[in-house]
Protein backbone atom coordinates (compact mmCIF):
# COMPACT_ATOMS: atom_id res chain seq x y z
CA UNK A 1 0.00 0.00 0.00
CA UNK A 2 2.56 2.15 0.90
CA UNK A 3 5.19 0.87 -1.26
CA UNK A 4 2.16 1.27 -4.32
CA UNK A 5 2.09 5.45 -3.12
CA UNK A 6 5.85 5.73 -3.60
CA UNK A 7 5.64 3.93 -6.60
CA UNK A 8 3.12 5.34 -8.54
CA UNK A 9 4.59 8.93 -7.68
CA UNK A 10 7.96 7.60 -8.62
CA UNK A 11 6.31 6.62 -12.35
CA UNK A 12 4.68 9.83 -12.35
CA UNK A 13 7.65 12.10 -11.78
CA UNK A 14 9.73 10.00 -14.20
CA UNK A 15 7.46 10.81 -16.82
CA UNK A 16 6.69 14.35 -16.00
CA UNK A 17 10.67 15.33 -15.92
CA UNK A 18 12.38 14.43 -18.79
CA UNK A 19 14.19 11.80 -17.64
CA UNK A 20 12.59 9.10 -19.10
CA UNK A 21 11.98 10.22 -22.33
CA UNK A 22 16.25 10.70 -22.71
CA UNK A 23 17.22 7.23 -21.10
CA UNK A 24 14.40 6.24 -23.73
CA UNK A 25 16.21 7.80 -26.26
CA UNK A 26 19.68 7.12 -25.80
CA UNK A 27 18.81 3.74 -24.48
CA UNK A 28 16.94 3.20 -28.14
CA UNK A 29 19.55 4.66 -30.22
CA UNK A 30 22.37 2.74 -29.15
CA UNK A 31 20.81 -0.30 -29.06
CA UNK A 32 19.58 -0.16 -32.23
CA UNK A 33 23.27 0.81 -33.40
CA UNK A 34 24.51 -2.01 -31.66
CA UNK A 35 21.82 -4.55 -33.70
CA UNK A 36 22.40 -3.46 -36.44
CA UNK A 37 26.15 -3.21 -36.71
CA UNK A 38 26.04 -7.06 -35.20
CA UNK A 39 23.42 -7.83 -37.64
CA UNK A 40 25.49 -6.40 -41.02
CA UNK A 41 28.71 -8.60 -39.20
CA UNK A 42 26.85 -11.74 -39.05
CA UNK A 43 25.48 -11.65 -43.07
CA UNK A 44 29.39 -10.22 -43.99
CA UNK A 45 30.21 -13.55 -42.68
CA UNK A 46 27.61 -15.86 -43.82
CA UNK A 47 28.60 -14.82 -47.23
CA UNK A 48 31.99 -15.86 -46.85
CA UNK A 49 30.26 -18.87 -45.31
CA UNK A 50 28.34 -19.62 -48.60
CA UNK A 51 32.10 -20.35 -50.25
CA UNK A 52 33.38 -22.29 -47.17
CA UNK A 53 30.85 -24.98 -45.29
CA UNK A 54 33.44 -25.14 -42.78
CA UNK A 55 32.80 -21.91 -41.22
CA UNK A 56 29.27 -22.29 -41.93
CA UNK A 57 28.85 -25.22 -39.64
CA UNK A 58 29.11 -22.70 -36.46
CA UNK A 59 26.97 -20.37 -37.57
CA UNK A 60 23.47 -19.39 -36.27
CA UNK A 61 21.27 -16.00 -35.46
CA UNK A 62 21.19 -16.85 -31.37
CA UNK A 63 24.87 -17.34 -31.03
CA UNK A 64 25.84 -15.06 -33.89
CA UNK A 65 23.32 -12.19 -32.93
CA UNK A 66 21.47 -12.39 -29.99
CA UNK A 67 24.37 -13.07 -27.53
CA UNK A 68 26.37 -10.93 -28.24
CA UNK A 69 23.93 -8.02 -28.62
CA UNK A 70 22.36 -9.10 -25.32
CA UNK A 71 26.57 -8.53 -24.00
CA UNK A 72 26.22 -4.91 -25.61
CA UNK A 73 23.10 -4.22 -23.93
CA UNK A 74 24.71 -4.84 -20.55
CA UNK A 75 27.90 -2.37 -21.66
CA UNK A 76 24.93 0.46 -22.35
CA UNK A 77 23.46 -0.19 -18.98
CA UNK A 78 26.37 0.88 -17.20
CA UNK A 79 25.83 4.54 -18.69
CA UNK A 80 21.73 4.59 -18.21
CA UNK A 81 20.80 2.73 -14.73
CA UNK A 82 22.80 5.67 -12.75
CA UNK A 83 20.54 7.93 -14.74
CA UNK A 84 17.87 6.39 -13.26
CA UNK A 85 18.64 6.32 -10.09
CA UNK A 86 20.82 8.93 -8.73
CA UNK A 87 17.79 11.63 -8.67
CA UNK A 88 15.89 9.14 -6.25
CA UNK A 89 16.76 9.71 -2.70
CA UNK A 90 19.35 13.19 -3.66
CA UNK A 91 16.93 15.24 -5.03
CA UNK A 92 14.25 14.33 -2.34
CA UNK A 93 16.94 15.18 0.57
CA UNK A 94 17.90 18.80 -1.73
CA UNK A 95 15.20 19.30 -2.01
CA UNK A 96 13.68 18.44 1.60
CA UNK A 97 11.15 16.45 0.43
CA UNK A 98 12.54 13.37 2.47
CA UNK A 99 11.48 14.91 5.56
CA UNK A 100 7.88 15.23 4.77
CA UNK A 101 8.12 11.55 3.07
CA UNK A 102 9.60 9.87 6.32
CA UNK A 103 6.82 11.72 7.89
CA UNK A 104 3.91 9.86 6.94
CA UNK A 105 3.10 6.67 8.07
CA UNK A 106 5.41 4.51 5.78
CA UNK A 107 8.56 2.55 6.85
CA UNK A 108 11.51 3.16 5.27
CA UNK A 109 11.54 0.15 3.52
CA UNK A 110 8.40 1.05 1.83
CA UNK A 111 9.91 3.92 0.82
CA UNK A 112 13.14 2.41 -0.66
CA UNK A 113 11.08 -0.68 -2.33
CA UNK A 114 8.78 1.95 -3.66
CA UNK A 115 11.61 3.66 -5.66
CA UNK A 116 13.81 0.77 -6.68
CA UNK A 117 10.20 -0.87 -7.75
CA UNK A 118 9.71 2.48 -10.07
CA UNK A 119 13.45 1.98 -11.48
CA UNK A 120 13.27 -1.65 -12.29
CA UNK A 121 10.02 -0.85 -13.81
CA UNK A 122 10.83 1.85 -16.08
CA UNK A 123 13.86 -0.39 -16.60
CA UNK A 124 11.77 -3.32 -17.80
CA UNK A 125 9.91 -1.41 -19.78
CA UNK A 126 13.27 -0.08 -21.74
CA UNK A 127 14.06 -2.93 -21.78
CA UNK A 128 11.30 -4.54 -23.48
CA UNK A 129 11.46 -2.42 -26.36
CA UNK A 130 14.69 -4.45 -27.95
CA UNK A 131 12.01 -7.31 -28.28
CA UNK A 132 11.32 -5.61 -30.91
CA UNK A 133 14.84 -6.51 -32.80
CA UNK A 134 14.47 -10.29 -31.41
CA UNK A 135 10.73 -10.00 -33.24
CA UNK A 136 12.77 -8.96 -36.70
CA UNK A 137 15.02 -11.49 -36.70
CA UNK A 138 12.22 -14.04 -36.36
CA UNK A 139 11.18 -12.90 -39.16
CA UNK A 140 13.99 -14.40 -41.39
CA UNK A 141 15.49 -17.02 -39.00
CA UNK A 142 14.52 -19.51 -36.57
CA UNK A 143 15.52 -18.25 -32.89
CA UNK A 144 16.06 -20.61 -30.32
CA UNK A 145 13.66 -19.23 -27.32
CA UNK A 146 15.60 -20.53 -24.44
CA UNK A 147 18.49 -18.50 -24.29
CA UNK A 148 16.64 -15.41 -25.33
CA UNK A 149 14.78 -15.40 -22.36
CA UNK A 150 17.49 -16.55 -20.27
CA UNK A 151 18.72 -13.54 -21.61
CA UNK A 152 16.34 -11.22 -21.04
CA UNK A 153 16.13 -12.47 -17.16
CA UNK A 154 20.00 -11.88 -17.08
CA UNK A 155 19.46 -8.04 -18.21
CA UNK A 156 16.78 -7.85 -15.31
CA UNK A 157 18.97 -9.28 -12.74
CA UNK A 158 21.74 -7.27 -13.73
CA UNK A 159 20.45 -3.97 -14.34
CA UNK A 160 18.59 -4.43 -10.50
CA UNK A 161 22.25 -4.70 -9.40
CA UNK A 162 22.87 -1.76 -11.02
CA UNK A 163 19.86 0.22 -10.05
CA UNK A 164 19.83 -0.84 -5.90
CA UNK A 165 23.62 0.35 -6.30
CA UNK A 166 22.69 3.05 -8.32
CA UNK A 167 19.98 4.05 -4.89
CA UNK A 168 22.58 3.24 -2.73
CA UNK A 169 24.44 6.33 -4.16
CA UNK A 170 21.62 8.64 -4.00
CA UNK A 171 20.96 7.93 -0.57
CA UNK A 172 24.33 9.02 0.34
CA UNK A 173 24.29 12.47 -1.01
CA UNK A 174 22.11 15.31 -2.18
CA UNK A 175 23.89 16.09 -5.32
CA UNK A 176 22.63 14.11 -7.88
CA UNK A 177 25.75 14.32 -9.88
CA UNK A 178 27.93 12.83 -7.17
CA UNK A 179 25.40 10.26 -7.36
CA UNK A 180 25.49 9.40 -10.49
CA UNK A 181 29.25 9.86 -10.80
CA UNK A 182 29.83 7.16 -7.83
CA UNK A 183 26.78 5.12 -9.16
CA UNK A 184 28.60 4.29 -12.50
CA UNK A 185 32.13 4.34 -11.12
CA UNK A 186 30.97 1.61 -8.81
CA UNK A 187 29.61 -0.52 -11.16
CA UNK A 188 32.53 0.29 -14.02
CA UNK A 189 34.07 -1.41 -11.02
CA UNK A 190 32.29 -4.28 -10.57
CA UNK A 191 32.68 -4.29 -14.48
CA UNK A 192 36.44 -4.19 -14.69
CA UNK A 193 37.71 -6.50 -11.50
CA UNK A 194 36.60 -9.39 -13.48
CA UNK A 195 39.66 -8.05 -15.52
CA UNK A 196 42.09 -9.11 -12.78
CA UNK A 197 41.00 -12.75 -12.46
CA UNK A 198 43.04 -13.18 -15.88
CA UNK A 199 46.35 -11.67 -14.02
CA UNK A 200 45.68 -12.91 -10.51
CA UNK A 201 46.73 -16.31 -9.83
CA UNK A 202 44.98 -19.59 -8.37
CA UNK A 203 41.90 -18.63 -5.89
CA UNK A 204 42.71 -14.52 -6.02
CA UNK A 205 41.75 -15.08 -9.95
CA UNK A 206 38.48 -17.14 -9.17
CA UNK A 207 37.34 -14.94 -6.54
CA UNK A 208 37.79 -11.79 -8.85
CA UNK A 209 36.02 -13.87 -12.12
CA UNK A 210 33.23 -14.62 -9.73
CA UNK A 211 32.74 -10.88 -8.32
CA UNK A 212 32.96 -9.35 -12.06
CA UNK A 213 29.52 -8.87 -12.67
CA UNK A 214 29.46 -8.92 -16.33
CA UNK A 215 30.82 -12.57 -16.10
CA UNK A 216 27.48 -14.24 -15.01
CA UNK A 217 25.40 -12.32 -17.43
CA UNK A 218 27.93 -14.32 -20.30
CA UNK A 219 26.32 -17.67 -18.77
CA UNK A 220 22.61 -16.33 -19.33
CA UNK A 221 23.33 -15.33 -22.65
CA UNK A 222 24.52 -18.46 -23.44
CA UNK A 223 20.96 -20.01 -22.36
CA UNK A 224 22.77 -21.58 -19.03
CA UNK A 225 20.45 -20.85 -16.04
CA UNK A 226 22.78 -21.36 -13.23
CA UNK A 227 21.95 -20.88 -9.53
CA UNK A 228 25.48 -19.42 -8.71
CA UNK A 229 24.66 -16.58 -10.80
CA UNK A 230 20.89 -16.08 -9.93
CA UNK A 231 22.37 -15.80 -6.04
CA UNK A 232 24.69 -13.57 -7.20
CA UNK A 233 22.83 -10.91 -8.95
CA UNK A 234 19.89 -10.84 -5.96
CA UNK A 235 22.50 -11.03 -3.34
CA UNK A 236 24.35 -7.81 -5.10
CA UNK A 237 20.77 -6.36 -5.19
CA UNK A 238 19.65 -7.41 -1.34
CA UNK A 239 22.93 -6.49 0.01
CA UNK A 240 22.46 -2.38 -1.64
CA UNK A 241 19.26 -2.71 -0.73
CA UNK A 242 19.73 -3.48 2.55
CA UNK A 243 22.72 -0.87 2.93
CA UNK A 244 20.48 1.91 1.34
CA UNK A 245 17.71 1.30 4.46
CA UNK A 246 20.57 1.54 6.49
CA UNK A 247 21.77 4.62 5.12
CA UNK A 248 18.40 6.04 5.35
CA UNK A 249 18.35 5.03 8.97
CA UNK A 250 21.67 6.72 9.72
CA UNK A 251 20.54 9.96 7.85
CA UNK A 252 17.64 10.08 10.18
CA UNK A 253 19.65 10.22 13.38
CA UNK A 254 22.05 12.70 11.90
CA UNK A 255 19.00 14.80 10.75
CA UNK B 1 -2.12 15.39 23.79
CA UNK B 2 1.36 16.23 23.41
CA UNK B 3 3.63 15.49 26.86
CA UNK B 4 7.51 15.46 26.05
CA UNK B 5 9.86 14.65 28.42
CA UNK B 6 12.96 15.45 28.87
CA UNK B 7 13.47 15.56 25.29
CA UNK B 8 17.68 16.20 24.33
CA UNK B 9 18.76 16.01 20.60
CA UNK B 10 22.98 16.09 19.99
CA UNK B 11 24.04 16.64 16.54
CA UNK B 12 27.55 15.39 16.89
CA UNK B 13 28.48 17.94 19.80
CA UNK B 14 26.48 20.59 19.33
CA UNK B 15 23.28 19.82 21.67
CA UNK B 16 20.10 21.43 19.54
CA UNK B 17 17.75 20.82 22.76
CA UNK B 18 18.69 20.00 26.15
CA UNK B 19 15.96 18.51 28.50
CA UNK B 20 12.41 20.06 27.30
CA UNK B 21 9.69 19.24 28.97
CA UNK B 22 5.86 20.82 28.80
CA UNK B 23 2.60 19.65 27.56
CA UNK B 24 0.18 20.56 25.04
CA UNK B 25 -3.83 19.97 25.83
CA UNK B 26 -6.16 18.49 23.16
CA UNK B 27 -7.65 21.49 21.28
CA UNK B 28 -4.81 24.44 21.88
CA UNK B 29 -3.13 26.60 19.56
CA UNK B 30 0.53 26.24 21.18
CA UNK B 31 3.29 28.95 19.70
CA UNK B 32 6.63 27.88 19.54
CA UNK B 33 9.07 30.90 19.77
CA UNK B 34 12.51 31.34 19.77
CA UNK B 35 15.36 33.24 17.43
CA UNK B 36 17.72 31.28 14.94
CA UNK B 37 18.80 28.09 15.88
CA UNK B 38 17.32 28.23 19.31
CA UNK B 39 15.85 24.39 17.99
CA UNK B 40 12.39 24.72 17.35
CA UNK B 41 12.94 23.04 14.39
CA UNK B 42 14.86 20.53 15.56
CA UNK B 43 11.78 20.21 18.22
CA UNK B 44 9.54 19.43 14.94
CA UNK B 45 11.14 17.17 13.56
CA UNK B 46 11.61 15.04 16.77
CA UNK B 47 7.77 15.15 17.36
CA UNK B 48 6.98 14.60 13.76
CA UNK B 49 9.31 11.05 13.93
CA UNK B 50 11.30 12.37 11.19
CA UNK B 51 14.09 11.65 13.56
CA UNK B 52 14.94 9.80 17.15
CA UNK B 53 15.45 12.07 19.99
CA UNK B 54 19.10 11.11 21.54
CA UNK B 55 17.98 10.67 24.89
CA UNK B 56 14.07 11.46 26.36
CA UNK B 57 10.98 10.89 24.92
CA UNK B 58 7.48 12.44 24.08
CA UNK B 59 3.99 10.72 23.73
CA UNK B 60 2.18 12.63 20.75
CA UNK B 61 -1.91 11.68 20.75
CA UNK B 62 -0.85 8.73 23.23
CA UNK B 63 1.92 7.40 21.64
CA UNK B 64 5.61 7.33 21.94
CA UNK B 65 7.60 8.81 19.59
CA UNK B 66 10.39 6.06 20.09
CA UNK B 67 8.43 2.74 19.99
CA UNK B 68 5.33 4.01 17.75
CA UNK B 69 6.80 6.19 15.59
CA UNK B 70 4.38 4.96 12.38
CA UNK B 71 1.41 5.61 14.65
CA UNK B 72 2.54 8.64 15.94
CA UNK B 73 3.17 9.88 12.06
CA UNK B 74 -0.74 8.60 11.28
CA UNK B 75 -2.06 11.43 14.06
CA UNK B 76 0.06 14.34 12.92
CA UNK B 77 0.01 16.62 9.71
CA UNK B 78 2.87 18.22 9.65
CA UNK B 79 4.16 21.33 7.68
CA UNK B 80 8.18 21.89 6.91
CA UNK B 81 9.95 25.12 7.49
CA UNK B 82 10.59 25.45 3.72
CA UNK B 83 7.75 23.62 2.48
CA UNK B 84 9.23 20.91 0.62
CA UNK B 85 6.61 19.58 -2.67
CA UNK B 86 7.62 17.72 -5.61
CA UNK B 87 7.34 20.75 -8.17
CA UNK B 88 6.84 18.37 -11.08
CA UNK B 89 3.28 16.86 -10.07
CA UNK B 90 0.48 19.09 -10.17
CA UNK B 91 -1.47 19.82 -7.14
CA UNK B 92 -4.11 17.21 -7.48
CA UNK B 93 -1.60 14.66 -8.41
CA UNK B 94 0.24 15.73 -5.26
CA UNK B 95 -2.70 15.92 -2.91
CA UNK B 96 -3.50 12.40 -4.20
CA UNK B 97 -0.22 10.71 -3.85
CA UNK B 98 0.17 12.20 -0.17
CA UNK B 99 -3.74 10.85 0.30
CA UNK B 100 -1.90 7.06 -0.36
CA UNK B 101 0.85 7.37 1.51
CA UNK B 102 -1.65 8.56 5.05
CA UNK B 103 -3.24 5.40 3.74
CA UNK B 104 -6.53 7.31 3.24
CA UNK B 105 -8.78 4.54 2.05
CA UNK B 106 -9.65 4.28 -2.00
CA UNK B 107 -13.36 5.09 -1.52
CA UNK B 108 -12.65 8.39 0.26
CA UNK B 109 -9.48 9.50 -0.79
CA UNK B 110 -10.81 11.49 -3.68
CA UNK B 111 -13.78 13.26 -1.39
CA UNK B 112 -10.92 14.16 1.75
CA UNK B 113 -8.35 15.43 -1.45
CA UNK B 114 -11.37 17.66 -2.63
CA UNK B 115 -11.97 18.97 0.98
CA UNK B 116 -8.51 19.57 1.46
CA UNK B 117 -8.32 21.82 -1.97
CA UNK B 118 -11.44 23.61 -0.66
CA UNK B 119 -10.57 24.38 2.99
CA UNK B 120 -6.85 26.24 1.58
CA UNK B 121 -8.55 27.68 -1.17
CA UNK B 122 -6.59 25.91 -4.09
CA UNK B 123 -9.83 25.61 -6.40
CA UNK B 124 -8.76 27.70 -9.06
CA UNK B 125 -4.95 25.80 -8.75
CA UNK B 126 -6.00 22.42 -8.74
CA UNK B 127 -4.45 20.90 -12.15
CA UNK B 128 -1.66 23.48 -12.11
CA UNK B 129 2.40 22.30 -11.90
CA UNK B 130 3.10 23.06 -8.18
CA UNK B 131 7.07 24.34 -9.29
CA UNK B 132 5.02 27.13 -11.64
CA UNK B 133 3.01 28.10 -8.15
CA UNK B 134 3.69 31.00 -6.22
CA UNK B 135 4.82 31.12 -2.94
CA UNK B 136 1.62 31.78 -1.29
CA UNK B 137 0.20 28.85 -2.93
CA UNK B 138 2.65 26.60 -2.21
CA UNK B 139 2.45 27.13 1.21
CA UNK B 140 -1.52 26.51 1.06
CA UNK B 141 -0.62 22.94 -0.63
CA UNK B 142 1.41 22.65 2.51
CA UNK B 143 -1.12 22.64 4.74
CA UNK B 144 -3.23 21.27 2.32
CA UNK B 145 -0.88 18.20 2.58
CA UNK B 146 -0.62 18.28 6.73
CA UNK B 147 -4.39 18.49 6.60
CA UNK B 148 -5.14 15.75 4.77
CA UNK B 149 -6.49 12.39 6.46
CA UNK B 150 -7.70 14.76 9.13
CA UNK B 151 -5.13 14.47 11.80
CA UNK B 152 -6.11 15.40 15.52
CA UNK B 153 -2.71 17.25 15.53
CA UNK B 154 -1.32 19.96 13.22
CA UNK B 155 2.99 20.56 13.57
CA UNK B 156 3.59 23.75 11.50
CA UNK B 157 6.77 24.93 11.37
CA UNK B 158 6.78 28.98 10.54
CA UNK B 159 3.13 28.19 8.26
CA UNK B 160 3.53 31.87 7.62
CA UNK B 161 7.09 32.82 6.32
CA UNK B 162 7.23 34.34 2.88
CA UNK B 163 3.95 35.04 2.66
CA UNK B 164 2.12 38.90 1.92
CA UNK B 165 0.17 40.47 4.18
CA UNK B 166 -3.18 39.35 2.77
CA UNK B 167 -2.23 35.47 2.64
CA UNK B 168 -0.99 35.57 6.41
CA UNK B 169 -4.02 36.40 7.20
CA UNK B 170 -5.76 34.33 5.52
CA UNK B 171 -3.62 31.09 7.05
CA UNK B 172 -3.51 32.88 10.09
CA UNK B 173 -7.31 32.53 10.18
CA UNK B 174 -7.21 28.91 8.70
CA UNK B 175 -5.19 27.99 11.88
CA UNK B 176 -7.48 29.69 14.74
CA UNK B 177 -10.39 27.88 12.91
CA UNK B 178 -8.81 24.91 13.65
CA UNK B 179 -8.81 26.17 18.03
CA UNK B 180 -10.65 23.39 20.09
CA UNK B 181 -10.98 21.00 17.07
CA UNK B 182 -7.54 19.87 16.63
CA UNK B 183 -3.88 20.45 18.80
CA UNK B 184 -1.34 22.49 16.60
CA UNK B 185 1.90 23.45 17.21
CA UNK B 186 3.40 25.61 15.16
CA UNK B 187 6.38 28.11 15.56
CA UNK B 188 7.51 31.35 14.21
CA UNK B 189 9.49 34.39 14.81
CA UNK B 190 6.55 36.97 14.16
CA UNK B 191 5.68 37.81 17.64
CA UNK B 192 2.40 39.49 17.05
CA UNK B 193 1.02 36.42 15.50
CA UNK B 194 1.72 34.70 19.01
CA UNK B 195 -0.76 37.10 20.72
CA UNK B 196 -3.36 36.42 17.76
CA UNK B 197 -3.44 33.14 16.90
CA UNK B 198 -2.31 31.07 19.92
CA UNK B 199 -3.42 30.15 23.39
CA UNK B 200 0.11 29.52 24.92
CA UNK B 201 3.63 30.04 23.80
CA UNK B 202 6.28 28.56 24.73
CA UNK B 203 9.48 30.37 24.35
CA UNK B 204 12.84 28.75 23.56
CA UNK B 205 16.53 29.90 23.43
CA UNK B 206 19.49 27.89 23.46
CA UNK B 207 17.65 24.46 23.54
CA UNK B 208 16.40 25.66 26.50
CA UNK B 209 12.36 26.66 27.44
CA UNK B 210 12.79 29.83 28.95
CA UNK B 211 9.09 30.59 29.59
CA UNK B 212 5.50 28.42 29.34
CA UNK B 213 2.50 30.79 29.54
CA UNK B 214 -0.42 32.50 27.79
CA UNK B 215 0.56 35.85 26.01
CA UNK B 216 -1.11 37.80 28.34
CA UNK B 217 0.12 36.57 31.49
CA UNK B 218 3.98 36.61 29.83
CA UNK B 219 2.90 39.74 29.48
CA UNK B 220 1.98 41.28 33.00
CA UNK B 221 4.46 39.07 34.40
CA UNK B 222 7.62 40.54 32.65
CA UNK B 223 6.24 44.15 32.85
CA UNK B 224 8.64 45.39 35.44
CA UNK B 225 8.26 49.05 34.12
CA UNK B 226 5.81 51.51 32.62
CA UNK B 227 6.72 53.46 30.33
CA UNK B 228 5.80 56.71 28.89
CA UNK B 229 6.52 58.73 25.82
CA UNK B 230 7.00 61.89 25.55
CA UNK B 231 7.72 64.38 22.62
CA UNK B 232 9.28 67.68 24.20
CA UNK B 233 10.19 71.01 22.37
CA UNK B 234 13.33 72.13 24.64
CA UNK B 235 16.81 72.06 25.15
CA UNK B 236 17.57 67.74 25.54
CA UNK B 237 20.53 68.25 27.76
CA UNK B 238 18.26 70.11 30.57
CA UNK B 239 14.95 68.22 29.52
CA UNK B 240 16.66 65.11 30.33
CA UNK B 241 18.18 66.08 33.39
CA UNK B 242 14.60 67.54 34.60
CA UNK B 243 12.59 64.60 34.17
CA UNK B 244 15.37 61.99 36.05
CA UNK B 245 15.02 63.96 38.88
CA UNK B 246 11.15 63.18 39.21
CA UNK B 247 9.76 61.14 41.69
CA UNK B 248 9.66 57.73 40.37
CA UNK B 249 11.75 57.75 37.09
CA UNK B 250 13.70 54.87 36.48
CA UNK B 251 15.60 56.09 33.17
CA UNK B 252 15.04 58.44 30.71
CA UNK B 253 16.62 57.50 26.76
CA UNK B 254 16.40 59.99 24.26
CA UNK B 255 15.18 58.55 21.24
CA UNK B 256 15.02 60.19 17.52
CA UNK B 257 14.12 63.85 16.26
CA UNK B 258 16.41 66.92 15.75
CA UNK B 259 17.25 70.43 17.39
CA UNK B 260 15.57 71.20 20.16
CA UNK B 261 12.29 68.76 19.43
CA UNK B 262 12.75 65.33 20.06
CA UNK B 263 11.60 62.51 21.96
CA UNK B 264 11.89 60.64 25.41
CA UNK B 265 11.33 57.33 26.50
CA UNK B 266 11.07 57.31 30.98
CA UNK B 267 10.94 54.15 32.46
CA UNK B 268 8.77 54.24 35.82
CA UNK B 269 7.89 52.33 38.69
CA UNK B 270 5.64 49.56 38.20
CA UNK B 271 1.85 50.51 38.90
CA UNK B 272 2.70 54.11 39.09
CA UNK B 273 1.15 57.09 36.86
CA UNK B 274 3.82 59.83 36.44
CA UNK B 275 1.61 60.97 33.35
CA UNK B 276 0.54 64.05 35.54
CA UNK B 277 3.42 64.70 36.74
CA UNK B 278 5.48 64.40 33.62
CA UNK B 279 3.48 67.17 32.35
CA UNK B 280 3.56 69.39 34.71
CA UNK B 281 7.23 69.36 35.08
CA UNK B 282 7.18 69.95 31.09
CA UNK B 283 4.84 72.62 31.31
CA UNK B 284 6.20 75.03 34.10
CA UNK B 285 9.59 74.61 32.44
CA UNK B 286 8.31 76.49 29.76
CA UNK B 287 8.54 73.66 27.01
CA UNK B 288 6.31 72.56 24.38
CA UNK B 289 5.08 68.73 25.07
CA UNK B 290 3.49 67.85 21.84
CA UNK B 291 2.89 64.49 22.60
CA UNK B 292 2.72 62.12 25.95
CA UNK B 293 1.79 58.75 25.82
CA UNK B 294 2.09 55.54 27.66
CA UNK B 295 3.35 52.28 26.09
CA UNK B 296 2.45 49.04 26.43
CA UNK B 297 5.76 46.40 26.73
CA UNK B 298 4.79 44.89 23.24
CA UNK B 299 5.88 40.50 23.15
CA UNK B 300 8.73 41.27 21.57
CA UNK B 301 10.34 43.14 24.73
CA UNK B 302 9.76 40.36 26.43
CA UNK B 303 11.03 37.77 24.27
CA UNK B 304 14.03 39.84 23.71
CA UNK B 305 14.13 40.40 27.12
CA UNK B 306 13.71 36.41 28.27
CA UNK B 307 16.12 35.30 25.02
CA UNK B 308 19.11 37.93 26.20
CA UNK B 309 18.35 38.07 29.35
CA UNK B 310 18.99 41.77 29.84
CA UNK B 311 18.34 43.94 32.27
CA UNK B 312 14.85 45.30 32.13
CA UNK B 313 16.20 48.98 31.72
CA UNK B 314 18.64 48.86 28.71
CA UNK B 315 15.41 47.49 26.10
CA UNK B 316 14.37 49.78 23.14
CA UNK B 317 10.70 48.99 22.74
CA UNK B 318 10.28 48.39 19.03
CA UNK B 319 6.35 49.76 19.72
CA UNK B 320 7.79 53.13 19.66
CA UNK B 321 7.62 54.59 16.43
Amino acid sequence: MGTLAVFKKEMRSYFASPVAYAVFTLFLVISGYFFYTILIYLSLISVQAAMNPGLARGLNVTDGVVRPFFIDLGVVLLFLMPLLTMRLFAEERKQGTLELLLTYPLRDGEVLLGKFMAATTLYALLLSTTALYVLLLTLWSELELYPILTGYLGLLLLGMAFLSLGLLFSSLTENQIVAGAFAFGASLLLWIIGWGGTLAEGDWGVLFRNLSIVEHLASFARGVLEMKDIVYYLGMTGFFLFATLKSLEIRRWKG
Amino acid sequence: MIEVEGLTKVYGNKTAIDNLTFTVQQGEVVGFLGPNGAGKTTTMRVLSCYMPPTSGTARVGGCDIRTQALEVRRRIGYLPEHVPLYTDLTVTQYLNFVAEAKRLSRLTRRQRVGEAIERCLLQDARGRIIGKLSKGYRQRVGLAQALLGDPPILILDEPTIGLDPKQIIEIRSLIREMQGERTVILSTHILPEVSMVCQRVIIINDGHIVAVDTPESLTRRLQRSTQVLLQIDGPPEQVTGRLREVAGVLQVVMKDGAGALRRYLVDTDKDRDLRQELARVVCSSGWGLLELRPVDLSLEDIFIRLVTEEEAVSHQPSAVS
